[in-house]
This record gives C-alpha cells, sequence and structure tokens, in this order.
C-alpha cells in the first residue's frame, strides 16, 4: 500500500470514522492514526485508495467479473471502459458492496479501503456505504422529498447523529456546484429540477455523508451535452477530496476527467494506465481497436 | 419487395379500414355503457328512495324497534353508523399493519423464496374466501369455542380477516411499483435497510397503499356475513367494543326484511348512508394522500 494517504477532510470537517477498526486490524490501520488533525490534510490528497485483489462477482452460476487486480488511487480520477456487458457497472457495485443486494449475486476476493477489507465478516456494510458515496446512471432524487431533504436524507437515514444539518446541507450543494441555481428553493420538491440539477441533486446527496471515495456508475448517460460538462467540472474539483471511480460509456469523458483509464473486457481487466497513454498508445491491441471504434 | 411508385395509393384510408375502425370503437363504447348501466342505475335508486328518509332526526336517533304503531317513530340509524365506524376502524387498526406488514417483507425480504411465494398462495386463498366463513370462523372460535357472548370486537376480527388479503395483495403490488433505483440509492447512501424501508420505500408508496387501504375498508364497511353472528345487532349506540353493536350493513339486512314500509325506506336511507360515507372516507383520505405527497 502507498504509505501517504491522508484522511482528512479538506473542509475541516471531523473525518466519519466508518469502520470501526476491529482488534484484528488494529496493527495495519495504526499508519493513520498519526494523521488526526494534521493541518497539512489541507494540500494533502484525500479519500481513499481503493484496491481490489483478484475480484470475482457472480449472478447466480454466470461469473460476471472473473478476477480483477486494480486500484483505484486517492486524489485521482479512474475511470473504467469497456463495451457494454463487460462487467463494468457490476465490478463498481463490488466496492461498495451494492452488488449483494442483487437476489442471487455474490463476489469473491477482496476490496480494500486503504487497507481494511470490505469483505471481512467483521465489517459493518453500512459503514462501508457510507464511505463509499455512489451516484447512479439516471439521477434519482426521492420523489417525496424537497432539494433540502434530499441532501439531508443520508445523514437523517443513517442512525449517527446529524449534527448541524442546514450547515452540512448547504456545503454539500456547494460542493456539488448547486447552491447558487437552488438556494431559494430548497423546500421545493427534489424530482421538480432539471435532468442536470437532479443528478447534481444526487451528487450533492452522497456527498453529504463525506465519504471517501465516489463510484459513478455512468452518471451522464441521461444528461444533455452542458449538463454533461458541468459534472464533468464538478468531478474535476471533487477529485481533491474524494477519490473518483467512473464508470462510462463515452471515450471522450473518459479522456476529458480520468487521471487513469481502465479498459474492461468480458469481465477482465484488459489494461489499465494514465488515460492519455490508453488513448494514445495502448499496450494492448484489443485496447487499442476498442479506442480506435473497431467494435464496442 | 419495396412498394414504391405507387403514390398516394400505398398511404390510402381504405373504406374497409374505415368500417372496421367504427365497429370496433362501436363495440367499446358499447362494453362502456353497458358496464355504466348498473352503476347508474344503483345511484339513481339509491337516491330516489333513500333520500327521502334522510332528516336530522335519521342521524341523531337510535331505532326504537318499534315496527307495527305507524303513530310512532321508527327511529333514525345513529347506531348503526356509529357502529360502523367503530366496528370497521378496529378491523382496519388490525388489518392494515399486518397487511402492510407481510407487503413489505413479501416485496423487500422474500421476494420469490419458497415461504413467500406459499404466503402469496395462501393470501390469494384468503381472498377468495366468502365473507360469511370469515363470520363463521370468528362464531365458531371466539363464541362458541370459548362460550361466550357476542361482540363487537369479534365482529372487527371477522373484518380484519376479510380485509387482511386485499390490503396485502394491494399493498404488496404498489411497493413491487416503487423503483429499484430508489433503494439502491438510499442503500448505497449507507442507509440501514429497516430505515429504507420506512423513510422511503414506504412514503413512496403512500397514496397507493392509501387507495388499497381504502379499498378494503370500503369492502368491509359494506359486508354483513361476517357481522350477523359475531357482533349482531341493537338498537342502542354502544361503544364498548365488547358488547353489542349495531352496524349499518346488519341494520339494512334487518330493515329490508320488514313488511313496514317505513322500516324498508329506513334501510334504503340507510344504504344510501353508507354509500355516502364511503365515498366520503375516499375523497378524504385522497386529499389527504395528494397534500403529504410533494409534486
Amino acid at each position: 500500500m502507498s504509505p501517504a494517504e491522508s484522511r482528512i477532510d479538506p473542509a475541516g470537517l471531523p473525518a466519519p470514522d466508518m469502520l470501526e477498526p476491529k482488534p484484528a486490524n488494529a496493527s495495519q490501520s495504526a499508519p493513520h492514526d498519526g494523521d488526526a488533525g494534521e493541518p497539512t490534510g489541507l494540500l494533502a490528497p484525500a479519500g481513499l485508495t481503493v484496491t481490489l485483489q483478484r475480484l470475482k462477482a457472480f449472478y447466480g452460476e454466470v461469473e460476471q467479473v472473473k478476477g480483477i487486480d486494480l486500484q483505484f488511487r486517492s486524489g485521482e480520477v479512474t475511470a473504467i471502459i469497456g463495451p457494454s456487458g463487460c462487467g463494468k457497472s457490476t465490478m463498481v457495485r463490488c466496492i461498495n458492496r451494492m452488488h449483494e443486494e442483487v437476489p442471487g449475486a455474490r463476489a469473491e476476493g477482496r476490496v480494500l479501503l486503504d487497507d481494511l477489507d470490505v469483505y471481512d465478516p467483521s465489517i459493518d456494510v453500512v459503514a462501508v456505504r457510507r464511505a463509499i458515496g455512489m451516484v447512479f446512471q439516471k439521477p434519482n432524487p426521492f420523489p417525496t422529498m424537497s432539494v433540502f431533504d434530499n441532501v439531508a436524507a443520508g445523514l437523517r437515514l443513517s442512525t449517527r447523529k446529524a449534527g448541524d444539518l442546514q450547515h452540512r446541507v448547504e456545503s454539500a450543494l456547494r460542493g456539488a456546484g448547486l447552491w447558487e441555481e437552488v438556494k431559494d428553493r430548497l423546500s421545493e420538491p427534489g424530482a421538480g429540477l432539471s435532468g442536470g440539477q437532479q443528478q447534481r441533486l444526487c451528487i450533492a446527496r452522497s456527498l453529504a455523508v463525506e465519504p471517501e471515495a465516489i463510484l459513478m456508475d455512468e452518471p451522464c448517460s441521461a444528461l444533455d451535452p452542458i449538463a454533461t460538462l458541468k459534472i464533468e467540472e464538478l468531478i474535476d474539483q471533487l477529485k481533491r477530496r474524494v477519490t473518483i471511480v467512473i464508470v462510462t460509456h463515452n471515450m471522450q469523458q473518459a479522456a476529458r476527467v480520468a487521471d487513469r483509464t481502465a479498459f474492461m473486457l468480458d469481465g477482465e481487466l484488459i489494461e489499465v494506465g494514465p488515460t492519455e497513454k490508453i488513448f494514445t498508445n495502448p499496450e494492448d491491441s484489443r485496447t487499442e481497436e476498442y479506442v480506435t471504434g473497431k467494435f464496442g | 419487395m419495396s412498394a414504391t411508385g405507387h403514390g398516394i395509393e400505398r398511404f390510402a384510408l381504405t373504406p374497409a379500414r374505415r368500417r372496421k375502425d367504427r365497429l370496433a370503437r362501436a363495440c367499446i363504447l358499447t362494453a362502456t355503457v353497458v358496464a355504466l348501466i348498473p352503476l347508474a342505475l344503483i345511484v339513481y335508486y339509491l337516491l330516489s328512495k333513500g333520500l327521502g328518509s334522510w332528516s336530522w332526526s335519521f342521524f341523531t336517533t337510535d331505532p326504537t324497534g318499534n315496527t307495527f304503531f305507524a303513530k310512532e317513530s321508527i327511529g333514525g340509524i345513529k347506531s348503526a353508523i356509529l357502529g360502523t365506524i367503530e366496528i370497521v376502524a378496529l378491523a382496519a387498526a388490525l388489518a392494515v399493519p399486518i397487511g402492510v406488514g407481510v407487503a413489505v417483507w413479501l416485496v423487500e425480504y422474500g421476494r420469490s423464496s419458497r415461504f413467500a411465494h406459499t404466503v402469496r398462495f395462501f393470501v390469494d386463498v384468503l381472498t377468495g374466501v366468502p365473507s360469511i366463513m370469515f363470520g363463521l370462523f370468528v362464531y365458531i372460535v371466539l363464541i362458541a369455542g370459548t362460550g361466550s357472548s357476542y361482540a363487537a370486537y369479534k365482529g372487527s376480527f371477522a373484518l380484519a380477516l376479510l380485509m387482511l388479503p386485499v390490503v396485502t395483495r394491494s399493498a404488496e403490488v404498489v411497493l413491487l411499483l416503487v423503483p429499484g433505483a430508489l433503494r439502491e440509492s438510499a442503500l448505497a447512501l449507507g442507509a440501514p435497510r429497516w430505515r429504507t424501508i420506512a423513510r422511503i420505500v414506504l412514503p413512496t408508496a403512500l397514496p397507493g397503499l392509501v387507495t388499497g387501504i381504502l379499498l378494503a375498508i370500503a369492502r368491509a364497511a359494506g359486508e354483513t356475513a361476517p357481522l350477523l353472528f359475531t357482533a349482531a345487532a341493537t338498537f342502542r349506540t354502544s361503544f364498548s367494543l365488547s358488547g353489542f353493536m349495531n352496524s349499518l350493513p346488519v341494520q339494512i339486512y334487518n330493515d329490508v326484511t320488514s313488511p313496514t314500509t317505513a322500516v324498508v325506506n329506513r334501510a334504503w336511507g340507510a344504504a344510501l348512508t353508507l354509500v355516502s360515507m364511503i365515498l366520503l372516507l375516499n375523497l378524504f383520505a385522497r386529499l389527504v394522500a395528494r397534500r403529504s405527497r410533494l409534486g
């Protein structure tokens, strides 16, 4: 593991004490103990390093993800590209253990957040999901809730004390670049916003819980180009605070936002590297064929 | 194969096509009208026969039991109205939490497990059971079985059994309509499953749940058979759920067989009252559901 990850929130808010370290893991997580309260956190990249080790995912007997080793580094945006059905979404959903919500689905292998395995039996899945936010393909604000309540939902739904709700909702909305647009309509229904605003509302909703990584599963595929551009700008700002993994069908988007890009095919990781290299000088011929549009 | 070069004929509306369209439209319209005729007749008869017996005292006095002496009052239906409200309210209080609970389990936990299929099967069987069976069941278990007397709460039990499958099945359908994406996004925010259900799934499904519950209440409020030998009938207004209690369906049942015209008219008035109450309840609940929901 790289030694220098910091878990300090740049906004100075207390880092969520997710994954309450268990005795068995205490020695492993020791390096982080020294980080608490260090002012250098403002400059050091925040967010978790997420490491997949021999990750396999199944739907019933079908092996959708076939043993992937991959690392998502803190302070970076990693894009996952690949043709439909290659297991991109499934792989990403294994990271916050949403994959197992599908009946008959299971995963094997290890997913490390820094150095804690989320599939360890002593881990609380709810704490994992609080530490790793997720943004879905279609904007899905809670239809019964106002803009404010949508952003506050993650705080209210979790069993922990929410603290200063007003302040945290505002900072999450600012973080998602939505505050100026909605500050006068906080009590209006969240579903009344435009598609792009709804998606940024969903991003604000996950930011409010103060995650250390955010998984985005084709977050712009339902949006128009201008809304897409806004989300991409947002991703660029957010990567300083959280590790970002973005699944995308749009290779231009991967090229625009990602520091590193991973190419998947048939449940396997074909190649991962700096985005520029993947698009201009890939090592594998299949990657080259895909990024040049010869298939997929 | 492509028929080019025929100009407009290719797209022309032929007379045969036009005739078929007219015929199909006529059939559908006829079916709609035929279906509406009984409804219109029921409303017409209820209004024409029932409205005449409505008066202030009709709603504010209990039936006197007098059916022979034309000079003396036969009384109104106050005890029946209040009795129906009490019995049905208790029945709903029993059936709604259990029914919605079963539906939540079926949709959120049981899904397609063997036990869930078994539960669904028996709920469907329960839907088809004639209402008098619920009355008999409660009579055998709670009255004959214990050697005790009729009581309003026993009527409520019978009605609750009747409502249970209706509430469960309608709630299940409505909960299935809640998009899975909402559950996923709540879970992905780190919400425990029970909070996801309580704060996201149920509020989203609320208007549909209310509709299903109302259907069940409407059905139960009009049932005579389960009450005949559980809550029995009495003239006096009662607020004790452990005693005999009058109810609108039983009052109608008793009155309509009377040889006295005034008493039969009271049955019509009571029937109109029952229908109006259910209609009001519907309107009220729709208003509440609409207001409780944003957008």
